[in-house]
């Protein structure tokens, strides 16, 4: 006679391999642990929606921390609470896989409150099974954020009281508050009917996954005899008459069909793609290298120093860009950290034909001070024979060293000249390289066409460069 | 349902217990609403007081399969559909 | 070859994504932050994945969860982020998981605060969670390394199945040179024990937990041996002036920048004395320092910290040479003149 069977589901292993020892045909589950119910109707779900191939499982810490003995699917075990951060990941970098994050009251409502509330909040596209047993199973019998007030475990001996461990967590009235999470509903594993229930809810909130829906979390009220100290029937007694009075078995939130599925369509880009977005495309110019250029010079030790808003950061980038375009070594360090404070701002600039060594300028060959305190703060660290310029519109002294090459440009004034006060940092910049000739000017002129980010002030940072030599042409010579 | 087809030779519907897999927790017996399973007073080589189907009465509800937190201790067997 | 002007923290998340690497996870800390801003951009842009964890412990085990699933997947931090990664790192290296984690050192301990220093140099090379196992360091000095050794820690984090830390500081993050990038994506190996989601990876398992007594002890064994393996072929550092050296000058990250320059100063003053940088922390250079004990007769460690590394210096010389600590802590980094001075002492 031919009969249909209904059996243990496919998506269990045959033997249990993993388990190890001698018995390898039952689970490690104690005798009518809801793990072992749960663990059916899954791998019964997997199987029947053809999801096996791409189901990832994560087993949490926890009695269900071997949940990869049994499931013949792809498994990941996570560190205590971080099962939602690793099915975020794992979801994230693949996007086609089904992944469940599984989880026990300790896990999910202790340990890992974080992970499990902002998994839900970013509404990752994962199912999340979480059994509450109201204790800890797997570390012996202690006391859970979901042990009922009054339950006694081996942490709250006298039973839990409410004074010294607050009420139990009731996750799920907590999650539904949150806006992303498509389905929440809190089930039981006390009577056929809600055993039957339970199927259903694990499978709707698989296919919510697979609809790529979102983020879909089931509670499992669960019995734990061994934890509790009863029996088995006797459990599932206590479940409904204890544990579902304070955690309500229902739909919390359920807007699955409301939900239009996301498009989960990966863009892969090709490799001169990502060069372009990276702003890396290979610019194709030739080195351009000068040794005998790169031999006049020693090694520019700058330090470029004024208040914020005098583009003193972007004068230092600037004059690295354009050595960098002559093919120098370069280095900038903003100013960071103490020196920052008072509103001042200054930054390192070295420029070499040699490796630079420190890239933090204490003892400048070059300083330039576009206000009064940038003088008085660096004045003294200039090396003898050094260079300081000064921006004369606003320093009011004169440089007291006399070991020193001093020059005075009134900076501020002549850029007001030119309509744009915040040039004088590329008139310094000119008045620089005329007095040093470290850099070509063209090199200079091209390197603040390509690097200057709104094209309609390369103009006038231009025409500052040229003022800027004018003035040492005029001035000093 | 995770279904196969199999060639037995005894009377459907009907279920097994898989007693050296049994864990004796007795929910099978709990909720079966017709009462025929059964403790069956032995024990497995786990030390457990196994549940036995005690050969009549099943309709094949499968109340029982669900009921049993062990995955592959009971089986339930059914006339094929259109048979 | 593409050459730009950039900070390193920046050459991080551009050699990073040229590495393969998809995925960023991070949760934001001064001074490492600059590497998260940029990852935001850039991750989305080319395609990639980048999320703002809630924590340092999600961002981890975020990158737990890519890297199980055969992608290469980062995150960065400072030292603070880095004590709460530990637990991870952990389940990482025994789940024999690649990944690169990026440490901008801070200075502490507790909330310290967000200068320089080099103290996170137990935490990360000796390991800082529980159990037996390492990561391998790498120690960059410039932003072209940190490019460089970002786009290698992918490459050794797959090569040895094993978390890569590229440990530097906030000097070497915010400072701009220039970088040359490859104009190659690299292709990301297949790892056959990842689980991609197909029949053929689905009997994979990624876990760190063998309850046998005799399997745990096997399974540290095999990672010892890695290790091992590790500190036969993956040495590197850089020896300048050190031949006839007499006075060997030992530092990383940025306080290499410096002891360049002390160096150079003193071989033109005709000092014999030579700098000997280690790039890898973990493996260290230990046999490189052996052979110098044999021909140096000083030693001395500049580092920001209370002096961590230099233990493991006097480890490779084994009591051959005399050692000796320069270091600053709080954030203050030496200027040459002042690492100039204390390598006068010992002249």
């Amino acid at each position: 006679m031919k009969a249909q069977v209904l059996a243990k589901p496919k998506a269990f292993y045959d033997k249990f391999e993993r388990k190890g020892g001698t018995n390898l045909e039952t689970t490690h589950y104690c005798p009518g642990c809801g793990h072992g119910n749960i663990h059916k109707i899954l791998a019964e779900a997997i199987v029947d929606f053809g999801i096996q191939d791409r189901t990832v499982l994560v087993s949490p810490v926890g009695c269900s921390v071997f949940a990869y003995y049994y499931f013949d699917i792809g498994n990941v075990q996570a560190a205590h609470g971080r099962a939602p951060a690793v099915a975020t990941g794992l979801k994230r970098s693949n996007k086609d896989s089904i992944v469940i994050s599984y989880q026990g009251d300790g896990d999910l409502a202790a340990i890992g409150g974080a992970e499990i509330l902002n998994a839900a909040n970013r509404g990752e596209n994962i199912t999340v099974i979480f059994i509450n047993n109201a204790i800890y199973g797997m570390t012996g019998g202690q006391m859970a954020p979901t042990t009922m007030v009054g339950q006694k475990t081996k942490t709250s001996p006298f039973g839990r009281s409410s004074e010294n461990e607050g009420h139990p967590i009731r996750m799920c009235e907590i999650i539904s508050t949150l806006e992303a999470p498509v389905y929440v509903e809190r089930t039981a594993l006390v009577d056929f009917k809600s055993i039957n229930r339970t199927k259903k809810v694990l499978r709707k909130a698989l296919q919510n996954q697979i609809d790529n829906k979102g983020f879909s979390f089931v509670e499992i009220l669960a019995p734990c005899p061994t934890g509790w100290k009863m029996s088995s029937v006797d459990s599932q007694k206590w479940i409904e008459e204890k544990m579902i009075p304070y955690f309500p078995v229902k739909v919390f939130k359920d807007i699955s069909d409301d939900i239009e599925p996301r498009s989960i369509k990966k863009k892969t880009l090709t490799d001169k793609e990502i060069l372009d977005v990276l702003g890396l495309a290979p610019s194709g110019k030739a080195d351009t290298v000068d040794k005998d250029f790169l031999g006049k010079f020693s090694e520019q030790k700058m330090k470029i120093a004024g208040f914020g808003g005098q583009g003193v950061l972007t004068a230092g980038v600037m004059l690295a860009a354009m050595a960098m375009e002559e093919n120098l070594e370069v280095s900038w360090l903003p100013s960071y950290g103490p020196e920052m404070r008072g509103g001042t701002a200054n930054c390192s600039v070295h420029l070499s034909n040699k490796r630079i060594g420190s890239p933090l300028t204490t003892n400048p060959n070059v300083l330039i001070a576009m206000n009064g305190p940038s003088l008085d703060a660096f004045e003294d660290t200039v090396e003898k024979d050094g260079l300081i310029i000064t921006n004369s519109s606003i320093v009011d002294r004169k440089v007291k060293r006399d070991d020193v090459k001093a020059i005075e440009i009134p900076l501020t004034e002549m850029a007001s000249k030119m309509g744009m006060t915040a040039v004088a940092n590329m008139i310094c910049i000119g008045a620089y390289l005329e007095l040093t000739k470290v850099i070509d000017t063209a090199t200079a002129k091209d390197t603040i066409k390509q690097h200057l980010k709104k094209k309609e002030f390369v103009d006038i940072n231009l025409k500052a460069i040229d003022e800027g030599v004018k003035y040492i042409r005029e001035n000093y010579s | 349902m995770s279904n196969e087809i199999v060639e037995v030779d005894f009377q459907l519907p009907a279920i097994k217990v898989i007693n050296h897999l049994c864990k004796g927790c007795g929910l099978c017996i709990e909720h079966c609403p017709k009462n025929c399973i059964e403790f069956s007073g032995k024990f497995n080589q786990l030390g457990y007081d196994y549940a036995q189907y005690n050969g009549e009465g099943c309709t094949g509800c499968s109340i029982c399969f669900y009921a049993c937190p062990e995955p592959g201790a009971i089986e339930v067997y059914k006339k094929v559909k259109g048979e | 070859m593409a050459k730009e002007l950039i900070k390193g923290n920046e050459a991080v998340v551009k050699g990073a994504i040229l590495a393969g690497c998809s995925l960023y996870f991070g949760y934001p800390i001064t001074p490492a932050s600059e590497i998260a801003e940029s990852a935001a951009s850039y991750f989305p842009m080319s395609g990639g994945t980048f999320i703002q964890a809630e924590s340092e412990v999600a961002a981890i085990n975020m990158v737990y969860g890519a890297s199980s699933t055969g992608s290469r997947a980062m995150t960065a931090s400072s030292g603070p982020g880095l004590s709460l990664k530990q637990e991870g790192i952990s389940y990482l290296a025994g789940a024999e998981l690649p990944c690169v984690i990026v440490d901008v050192m801070r200075a502490g301990p507790g909330l310290g605060n967000i200068w320089p220093e080099q103290s996170d140099y137990n935490q990360i090379v000796k390991g800082g969670g529980h159990g037996n196992y390492k990561v391998i360091v790498l120690a960059p000095n410039s932003a072209q390394e940190m490019c460089d050794f970002t786009m290698l820690a992918f490459d050794l984090a797959d090569k040895y199945r094993n978390p890569v830390i590229v440990l530097t500081d906030a000097y070497i993050g915010q400072m701009m040179e220039p970088v040359e990038f490859p104009n190659k994506r690299k292709e990301v190996p297949y790892r056959d024990y990842a689980l991609y989601g197909d029949k053929k990876t689905r009997h994979n398992l990624i876990t760190s937990i063998l309850m046998n007594t005799e399997l745990l002890e096997k399974h540290n064994i095999k990672l010892g041996k890695k290790y091992q393996e590790v500190e036969e072929n993956e040495v590197k550092f850089e020896a300048m002036y050190t031949d006839d050296a007499e006075l060997i000058l030992m530092g990383y990250g940025i306080v290499s920048r410096m002891l360049q320059n002390v160096v150079e100063t003193l071989r033109q003053e005709g000092k014999k004395v030579g700098l000997l940088r280690p790039i890898t922390l973990f493996p260290f250079p230990n046999q490189k320092i052996a052979e110098l004990a044999d021909t140096a007769d000083k030693f001395l460690v500049a580092e920001l910290s209370d002096g961590q590394m230099i233990n493991d210096v006097r480890l490779a010389l084994n009591g051959k040479k005399e050692v000796h600590l320069f270091n600053r802590m709080g954030g203050a980094v030496p200027s040459v003149e002042e690492l100039l001075e204390a390598a006068r002492k010992y002249i």
